[in-house]
């Protein structure tokens, strides 16, 4: 097996990777970017709405736009496409990909993972009923229509109201697909508000709150779902139960990260995504985390800027070989569903995004024991809440090993 | 009986036999039947091979210790389990010989397992042993800690129930025997006594023999012979199916002590690398052959019925729920030989341990007709059968050569499984049709993401390798299109 070696290697090909390839490739390291798929862009390239880059370029711009401007600035960077890892190896920074050039190792300084997130299968919510075709991950049927251009049904319903599942209710109702409506089993929206007004309100699909699908029917083909209201804590009333007919389910429960390739890295144990510092260094220092591997986050604009801060910090710790700096853990306390990053680096100045448990008027995001507070109007669990902290202030955090990030209510 | 010659117009010298249905035993008479001069056709409803019962059963080899001996189900059992490891080795299927606990919970339970050790011992099972709950602990430190004691049976196995069938089927078809798939047979011409042909949809052989191998449809196929056979229920088995679970869990099979309607709610490693947890055992109406469904209760039961056996489930790794029908034969037993009709011979009422039983009885089964019509051997007989290349399982040197052969080996499809475009085109090529054809033999999809990511391509493949449009290209059987037009 032929050996390359490398100062920094970055896993996947989506904007996270291309964008931490891209800022190590400009702090002078060496650096391979591996993807799997035929071309880089991941999950962008079939994202052919436009919304992407408000924030990083100050227009809108449609995912393979967006996925073109973060592939202008890779020129310095090596990329290997249609090239899979197989597996990184626990104790150091040296990795195995195949391609249809064969086997290589790679021998890298540091690592970049940026393998993103898979969605969530319909199995995971153990519904009962039958296994016909014309079930779909929401991203799979937008595969299907925007890369394949091929239709995956006539008549359809969307199960959760994640922001796939509310695009491609607009694309499916655009392609003249019956789109019968968006179930959700929480009595709050999963996706951003603007992806609910945009893909549902505008085109007149209702979304069916506090619902869901309690039963699949049909052989061969699915005909058909049972909805169920579901009670304050989710569990579905039968009383309620009415059959739905359409051949087409598009799943979009949510999305799990990508972390199986390096079963060694510490992971966040409420999302499963790696646990990695305000550097986005992992426990593991050689490793880097970025994207939708962390946790999965709103916009691309965001996992493209923590994908650039991963890929400088890679190839800082490949050139110095530096141990990790002395870290504060970051603990989810009451209120707060997901947290990234896990540690922070006081006296540096830090994004702390977190989404809430429940959505409120107006909060207060609380970190740490001297209470430095935000306050939010408007908390809603689809969308992050970001919490800059100045160097002042996570230096003042230094003295406690654990800092909690808290959300209350504020009356 | 005398030696019955006969000459076909193709020129095949030696009897005809008909084999109805290519679940895993049907496809392993059939093969063994390929042993001895004739012409073996094999006639499948089914699109696939392996599609009926064989499909979503536990993929337990078992040792025999759960069978009343006297009965067909434990003399086969035993002996099934002691050729499953070289069936596997010459057809190339996956086996693993992890061995199985049954866990007593309740000094109550100890009894039951005495009696276990007994019957397995009168039937020959190696091995077996009694372990007191410290020791069933230390080995197993997931189990509930209420365990009192467990038997301990090293000669129990887990495989691939379908990959199986495939490799049956292929290598029958290798030394000569036909395959008819998506043909349902509708008739049997019987006169004198004797069974003298086979009518399908689609066409009518004569035959000299006919092998009732139908599963779930042996009772529809005795009674076109008119022969009365007992009445067959269909029994639902719910599962759940967990993947990258910790190797911790995957140590061996776990049992519950057994009912006297089952062997209860199990905790089953699967060869790659996932967990199955189930059946539950809910006998259906008669004429319900294809309620596949789950159900709320169902689920909820064989969930809780695992969690009795191991209380830490991590039930988030779960990826799947589904659902198998196995015949449950009235009289409790496999229904084996011939009838009173010559010529018709029966492979049915197969309920477990059917699988582990599947190649003992083909063996014997084959020889009885070869007897009974007076067959020859035919020395061009080969049992091996070569798997289709697992690449990512092989040596690097090996794969590598192997992508130098053909790069699409080095083109991973699905990377929850690892399975290559080389794997899934060879998998086309050796006949699989529909998107879970491919799946079956190969893996692809059944991983983590259950074939989120891999799907679209897996379709393109089967679209482009067999010239149809991907509208025309079925998940399952006829009308299940996965995709149904193109966009405008």
């Amino acid at each position: 097996m032929r050996t390359h070696r490398v100062d920094v290697l970055v896993v996947g090909g989506g904007a996270a990777g291309m964008a931490a390839a891209a800022s190590a490739a400009r702090e002078g390291a060496k650096t391979l970017l591996v993807e799997e798929g035929s071309r880089l862009g991941g999950v962008l390239d079939q994202c052919i709405h436009p919304g992407f880059g408000l924030h990083r370029y100050r227009e809108e711009l449609t995912g393979p736009e967006f996925a073109h401007r973060l592939r202008e600035d890779l020129r310095g960077a090596d990329v290997w496409t249609g090239q899979s890892l197989l597996e990184v190896e626990p104790g150091r920074p040296r990795a195995r990909t195949v391609g249809a050039a064969g086997l290589v190792e790679i021998a890298a300084k540091a690592v970049v993972w940026a393998a993103g997130a898979r969605e969530r299968p319909l199995g995971a919510l153990r519904v009962p009923g039958t296994r016909p075709a014309g079930i779909f991950v929401a991203g799979l049927a937008q595969r299907l229509v925007n890369i394949h251009g091929l239709l995956p049904g006539r008549r359809a319903l969307v199960v959760g109201s994640g922001d796939i599942g509310l695009i491609m209710a607009r694309r499916l109702h655009l392609e003249g697909v019956e789109v019968t409506g968006v179930v959700e089993i929480r009595p709050y929206p999963g996706g951003l508000l603007r992806n609910v007004v945009q893909c549902l309100d505008d085109f007149g699909i209702p979304l069916l709150l506090s619902h869901t699908v309690v039963e699949v029917h049909g052989r061969g083909r699915l005909s058909g779902v049972t909805l169920a209201e579901v009670d304050g804590s989710g569990i579905p009333r039968p009383e309620t139960g009415r059959f739905v007919e359409v051949d087409t389910l598009i799943i979009s429960v949510g999305l799990v990260p990508e972390v199986e390739g390096i079963p060694f890295a510490p992971r966040d144990p409420a999302t499963g995504g790696l646990a990695a510092s305000t550097r986005l260094q992992t426990p593991v220092p050689w490793l880097f985390a970025a994207g939708n591997c962390l946790a999965p986050f709103d916009l691309v604009d965001t996992v493209a800027t923590l994908g650039e801060r991963a890929g400088t910090a890679a190839a800082r710790y490949a050139r110095r070989g530096l141990s990790p700096a002395p870290t504060v853990a970051l603990g989810r306390g009451p209120g707060v569903a997901v947290l990234v990053p896990s540690f922070l680096v006081p006296g540096e100045e830090v994004t702390l995004y977190l989404r809430a448990s429940l959505p409120l008027a107006q909060a207060r995001v609380t970190v740490g024991p001297d209470g430095f507070g935000r306050v939010v109007r408007g908390v809603r669990p689809a969308e992050m809440i970001e919490v800059r902290l100045s160097p002042e202030e996570t230096k003042a955090l230094a003295r406690s090993r654990n800092v909690t990030v808290e959300v209350t209510t504020l009356r | 009986m005398a030696r019955k010659h006969k000459t076909k117009a193709n020129g095949v010298a030696g009897a005809s036999i008909v084999v109805v249905g290519a679940g895993v035993v049907g496809s392993l008479v059939a093969r063994e039947l390929t042993r001895y001069e004739g012409e073996v056709r094999i006639v499948e409803r089914e699109p696939d091979v392996g599609w009926g019962v064989t499909k979503a059963n536990s993929a337990i080899v078992h040792a025999g210790f759960h069978e009343r001996p006297g009965t067909c189900s434990a003399r086969f059992c035993v002996e099934g389990n002691a050729v499953f490891a070289d069936v596997c080795r010459d057809l190339e299927v996956p086996f693993g010989r992890t061995g199985a606990y049954v866990l007593a919970l309740a000094e109550g339970e100890r009894a039951v397992l005495e009696e276990l050790r007994g019957r397995g011992e009168e039937l020959g099972v190696p091995g077996l042993a009694l372990l007191d709950g410290g020791e069933v602990r230390k080995r197993l430190p997931d189990v509930n800690p209420e365990v009192v004691a467990a038997l301990w049976a090293p000669s129990v196995g887990i495989t691939e129930p379908w990959a199986l069938a495939v490799a049956a089927a292929e290598n029958a078809v290798a030394n000569g025997a036909i395959l008819h798939v998506g043909e349902e047979v509708t008739g049997l011409t019987v006169h004198g006594g004797r069974v003298r042909a086979v009518r399908t949809d689609q066409a009518t052989y004569d035959v000299d023999a006919v092998v009732n191998a139908a599963g779930l449809a042996a009772d529809r196929i005795a009674a076109l012979a008119g022969i009365t056979v007992p009445g067959l229920t269909p029994r639902r088995g719910e599962y759940l199916l967990l993947v990258d679970v910790p190797p911790s869990l995957r140590e061996a099979v776990l049992f519950p002590v057994p009912t006297a309607h089952s062997k209860g709610i199990l905790v089953v490693p699967t060869v790659d690398g996932g967990l199955l947890l189930g059946p539950t055992a809910a006998d259906l109406p008669p004429t319900q052959r294809e309620a596949t469904e789950t159900t709320v209760e169902g689920l909820a039961f064989a969930l809780n019925g695992a969690r009795r056996l191991v209380p830490d489930l991590p039930v988030g790794k779960v990826v799947k729920v589904f659902a198998g029908l196995r015949p449950e034969p009235a009289d409790g037993d496999f229904w084996l030989g011939e009838t009173d009709i010559r010529g018709f011979y029966q492979a049915a009422g197969m309920r477990s341990p059917g699988l582990t039983a599947a190649p003992a009885i083909a063996r014997w089964l084959a020889g009885e007709i070869a007897a009974d019509l007076g067959l020859a051997p035919r020395p061009s007989f080969s049992p091996l059968r070569l798997a289709l290349p697992r690449a990512a399982d092989l040596p690097p040197a090996e794969w590598n050569a192997l992508i130098a052969r053909d790069p699409r080996y080095g083109r991973i499809v699905c990377r929850c499984n690892r399975v290559t475009e080389g794997e899934i085109a060879a998998a086309i090529g050796r006949g699989a049709r529909t998107v879970d054809g491919v799946k079956f033999r190969t893996r692809a999809g059944f991983g983590r993401c259950q074939g989120g990511t891999c799907t679209d391509r897996i379709l393109a493949l089967l679209a482009r390798e067999t010239g149809r449009d991907p509208e025309e290209v079925p998940v399952q059987g006829p009308g299940s299109a996965l995709v149904v037009g193109r966009v405008r």
